[in-house]
C-alpha cells in the first residue's frame, strides 16, 4: 500500500459489496460465526444457506458471508439479512432446516418469516 | 462415498449416560445393514444439552435425537439411515419456541428495533456482527485503514498523541489510565527499539469483549497498533492472546497476513518511511499474564510473574525497553477517534469518562450477550432496558463488577451512572467489562468466597501478601460460611484486606480483596447472619441449611427415606418421617424428590 488512492480504490471496490446498491435487488446475508455462534450451531446454518443459495441458483442476487459477534449470544445462531433501501432482518436461534425455509419464503419470494425473527422470540 | 453422518456425543455428560454404548451399537447395526460404506459415526464433543443426553445427529439433514438408548439404535438405522424415515418419537423438540411462534403476531423483525440494541451506541464493536471478520477489503469498505493513511500522511507523531490525549480516551482493561498520556510517556523516549503491546490476555470470569473483538473485527486492532507504532516510534508489537481462544488467535494471523499482503504491515507503509511489523504470542492461561509486567516477562519467554513498578513498562517495558501496552478494546477505539476526531468522542460519556464502554452482560438476566454503552449509563438501563430483567421475575440484589479485582453494586445503588469514578467512589471498579448479575438467590458471602478462590488459584506465588494473605483471607471465608465464624473473624478479614491491598507487588494482589471489603460494605448484615445466627439469608451455604418434614404434610410413603444417601430420614410407612440433622449432608435429594411438598429448607 502505498497511497491513499489505492487503499479508496479498494473502498470503492468493496463499498458496493458491503454496503447494498439500491434498486439492484441484492441481498447480503450474514452469519454470525464467532465463538457464541459456533458453539450453538452457526456451521450448519452457514453450510445451508450457502448450498441453498446454490442449488436456488440464487448466487448472482444473494451473498452469503460471516461475521463476528453482534452481542446477542443468547440468541444465536442469529443470521441477518440486508436489502437495499430495507430495514435488515435479523432471524434468531437458527438451525438448518428453518435456513432453508428462509431461502424459500425470504430470499426467493421476499416474505420475511416474521416467527424467525428476533422480535417474536423476545 | 459417504452420504450421511451420524454424530454422537462423547463429551462427559453424554459419556456418562451412556453414548459409548451408542457407539458401537451403532457400528454393529450399520455393519448388519451394508451401509458401513455410506455412513459415517463421528464421535464429537458437547453440544452443551446434556441434560438430554446421549445426543445423537444425524447429518445432514441434522435430525437431532435425544435420549437415545441402545434400543433404539436398531430402529434409527433401518428406518432414518436405510429408508430415509426420521424416527419421531426421539426427535427432541423445543416447546418453548414452538409456544412463542404461536403467540408471534406483528413483530419486529430487525434487530436494531429491540430495546437490547437501541439503548447501544457502537465503537469499539463497530464492525462485530456486520463485516467478515477473515476479508481485509470488508474492513476497508468500512474506512478500514483510513486512520492509519491520515496518520501516516497528514499527521506527524505529536498529532496523532494530543488528539489520543484530547479525546479523554481511558485504559479499557479496567486501570482507566488516560490513553494518551501513556502513549506521550513511551514518545518521550530517546529514539531506538521501542515497542507495541497489546494485551488480549481476558482472563476475568465472565468477560468476552476482547475476544469478540479480536473475532468480529481483527484488523482494527491491527491497525490501532500501528498507529500507536507510529505515535511512539515504536517498530514492532506483540499481541498477547490466550490460547483458549483458538478462532481469535486464527482470525488475527489471518489479518495480519493479509495486512502483510497489502502492504499496510511492513516496510514503507503508504510510502511515509514507517516500518511495522507484528506478532502473535499465546499465553496459556495464567490470569497473572494480564498484568502489564508479568504479561511481558511471558512474552520475553520466561515464567509469567510481575515484577515492581516503576520503572514503568513506559521507560522499561519489554526486553528492557520502552513500551506502551494496551489492552484490546483500548486499540479498538483509536481509528475511529483518528477518523472523526477527538471532540466526537470527547461528546460521548461523562466529564471523566469519554466515549463507551463494553460489557459481557452474564448472570441472572434475560439477555446474555455484549452490550457497548456511553459511559454514564445507568446500572438500571443496563439491566432492565437492554439486559431485559431478571428471570423468573426475581429481585435484583447487586450487580459483580470487575471480576476477581472488582466489587459489587448493590440494588440501592442501582441508579449509579456507570463510569470509572463513580465505581470507584462505591469500592467497586470497572475493570475489564464482565457484569454478572445476581438475583435474591445468591449468597453474597459465598460470592466472595468463589472469587477469593480465584485468586488463591491463580496468584502467581512471588510475593507473601498474595499468596499467603488471600489464602488466610479464603479460610476465613470457609469457617464463616461452614458456620464456624465469629464475629472476630469479620475483623480479622478487614485487617488482612487492608495488609494485602497495601503491601502486594501488583494489581492481582492490591485488588485481591475487593470483593471481600465489598460485600462487607454493603451486605454486612449477610455475613453477620452466617456468624452469630448461623443461617445464610439465601440458602445456599448447606452448612447452615436444615431440612425439615412438616409432619401435617408427610404422607409416610418412604419416597425421601429410600433416596436419602446417607439413611438420614427414618419413619414407618403411612406415618410422618423425620430427619436426622446429624446425618444430613443437606444435598436437598429428599425435597426434590417429595411428591407432597412436606420437606422445607430453612
Amino acid at each position: 500500500m502505498k497511497s491513499l488512492a489505492e487503499l479508496q480504490a479498494i473502498k470503492d471496490k468493496m463499498k458496493d459489496k458491503v454496503v447494498l446498491r439500491e434498486g439492484t435487488g441484492e441481498i447480503r446475508v450474514v452469519v454470525g460465526m464467532a465463538t457464541c455462534g459456533i458453539a450453538a450451531g452457526a456451521r450448519p446454518v452457514l453450510n445451508a444457506f450457502v448450498e441453498g443459495v446454490n442449488k436456488e441458483n440464487l448466487s448472482d442476487k444473494v451473498t452469503v458471508s460471516q461475521t463476528g459477534c453482534i452481542g446477542i449470544c443468547q440468541y444465536e445462531p442469529v443470521v441477518e439479512v440486508f436489502e437495499a433501501g430495507k430495514e435488515k432482518v435479523t432471524y434468531v436461534k437458527m438451525n438448518a432446516e428453518k435456513a432453508a425455509q428462509v431461502i424459500e419464503s425470504h430470499l426467493k419470494n421476499g416474505n420475511v418469516i416474521e416467527k424467525y425473527t428476533i422480535g417474536a422470540n423476545q | 462415498m459417504i452420504r450421511s453422518q451420524v454424530l454422537i456425543c462423547g463429551g462427559t455428560g453424554c459419556t456418562s449416560s451412556g453414548s459409548k454404548v451408542l457407539m458401537s451399537a451403532f457400528a454393529d447395526e450399520i455393519e448388519k445393514q451394508g451401509l458401513s460404506e455410506e455412513i459415517k459415526i463421528v464421535q464429537t464433543g458437547c453440544f452443551g444439552l446434556c441434560a438430554l443426553g446421549p445426543v445423537v445427529i444425524v447429518y445432514p439433514d441434522g435430525t437431532f435425537y435425544s435420549r437415545v438408548e441402545e434400543k433404539d439404535v436398531a430402529e434409527i438405522v433401518e428406518e432414518h439411515l436405510l429408508k430415509g424415515r426420521v424416527v419421531e418419537r426421539l426427535v427432541y423438540n423445543d416447546v418453548d419456541d414452538a409456544k412463542k411462534e404461536e403467540i408471534a403476531g406483528s413483530v419486529n423483525v430487525s434487530l436494531n428495533d429491540t430495546k437490547f440494541y437501541k439503548a447501544q451506541q457502537r465503537v469499539a464493536l463497530r464492525n462485530c456482527g456486520v463485516i467478515d471478520p477473515e476479508n481485509i477489503d470488508e474492513y476497508i469498505a468500512m474506512d478500514g485503514y483510513a486512520a492509519l493513511g491520515k496518520v501516516l500522511t497528514e499527521m506527524t507523531p505529536e498529532d496523532v498523541i494530543k488528539c489520543v490525549l484530547d479525546s479523554g480516551l481511558r485504559g479499557r482493561g479496567g486501570g482507566g489510565f488516560p490513553t494518551g498520556k501513556k502513549w506521550s510517556f513511551t514518545a518521550a523516549q530517546p529514539k531506538g527499539q521501542k515497542y507495541v503491546v497489546c494485551n488480549a490476555d481476558e482472563g476475568d470470569p465472565g468477560a468476552f469483549m476482547d475476544r469478540s473483538v479480536l473475532e468480529g473485527d481483527p484488523h482494527c486492532v491491527v491497525e490501532a497498533m500501528t498507529i500507536c507504532g507510529y505515535a511512539t516510534g515504536a517498530s514492532e508489537g506483540y499481541i498477547y492472546v490466550r490460547a483458549e481462544y483458538p478462532i481469535a488467535v486464527k482470525r488475527l494471523k489471518i489479518a495480519i497476513e493479509q495486512a502483510k499482503e497489502y502492504g499496510l504491515l511492513g516496510k514503507n507503509i503508504f510510502d511515509s518511511g514507517f516500518d511495522f511489523d507484528l506478532h502473535i504470542r499465546l499465553g496459556a492461561g495464567a490470569f497473572v499474564c494480564g498484568e502489564e509486567t508479568a504479561l511481558m516477562t511471558s512474552i520475553e519467554g520466561n515464567r509469567g510473574e510481575p515484577r515492581p513498578r516503576p520503572p514503568y513498562p513506559a521507560i522499561k517495558g519489554l526486553f528492557g525497553k520502552p513500551t506502551t501496552e494496551n489492552n484490546v478494546e483500548t486499540f479498538a477505539n483509536i481509528p475511529q477517534i483518528i477518523l472523526k476526531g477527538a471532540e466526537w468522542f470527547a461528546s460521548m460519556g461523562t466529564e471523566k469518562s469519554k466515549g463507551t464502554k463494553v460489557f459481557a452482560l452474564g448472570g441472572k438476566i434475560n439477555n446474555t450477550g455484549l452490550v457497548e454503552i456511553p459511559m454514564g449509563t445507568t446500572l438500571r438501563e443496563i439491566i432492565y432496558d437492554i439486559g431485559g430483567g431478571i428471570p423468573n421475575g426475581k429481585k435484583f440484589k447487586a450487580a459483580q463488577t470487575g471480576g476477581p479485582s472488582g466489587g459489587c453494586i448493590p440494588a440501592s445503588l442501582i441508579d449509579t451512572e456507570i463510569d470509572y469514578d463513580n465505581l470507584t467512589s462505591i469500592g467497586c471498579m470497572m475493570g475489564s467489562g464482565g457484569l454478572i448479575v445476581m438475583d435474591e438467590d445468591t449468597c453474597m458471602v459465598d460470592i466472595a468466597k468463589f472469587f477469593l478462590n480465584f485468586t488463591v488459584d491463580e496468584s502467581c506465588g512471588k510475593c507473601s501478601p498474595c499468596r499467603i494473605g488471600t489464602m488466610r483471607m479464603k479460610e476465613i471465608l470457609e469457617k464463616i460460611t461452614s458456620g464456624q465464624g465469629t464475629l472476630e473473624d469479620i475483623d480479622k478479614l478487614e485487617e488482612l484486606a487492608a495488609y494485602i491491598k497495601a503491601n502486594s507487588l501488583c494489581g492481582l494482589g492490591q485488588t485481591a480483596p475487593n470483593p471481600v471489603l465489598a460485600t462487607l460494605r454493603f451486605f454486612r448484615d449477610e455475613y453477620i447472619a452466617h456468624v452469630v445466627d448461623k443461617k445464610c439469608p439465601a440458602g445456599v451455604c448447606k452448612a447452615l441449611l436444615t431440612y425439615k418434614i412438616d409432619p401435617e404434610k408427610c404422607k409416610g410413603c418412604t419416597l425421601c427415606a429410600r433416596n436419602c444417601p446417607v439413611g438420614a430420614i427414618s419413619g414407618k410407612v403411612k406415618e410422618a418421617h423425620t430427619i436426622d440433622t446429624s446425618k444430613c449432608i443437606k444435598c436437598g435429594v429428599c425435597m426434590d424428590n417429595c411428591k407432597f411438598d412436606a420437606i422445607s429448607r430453612s
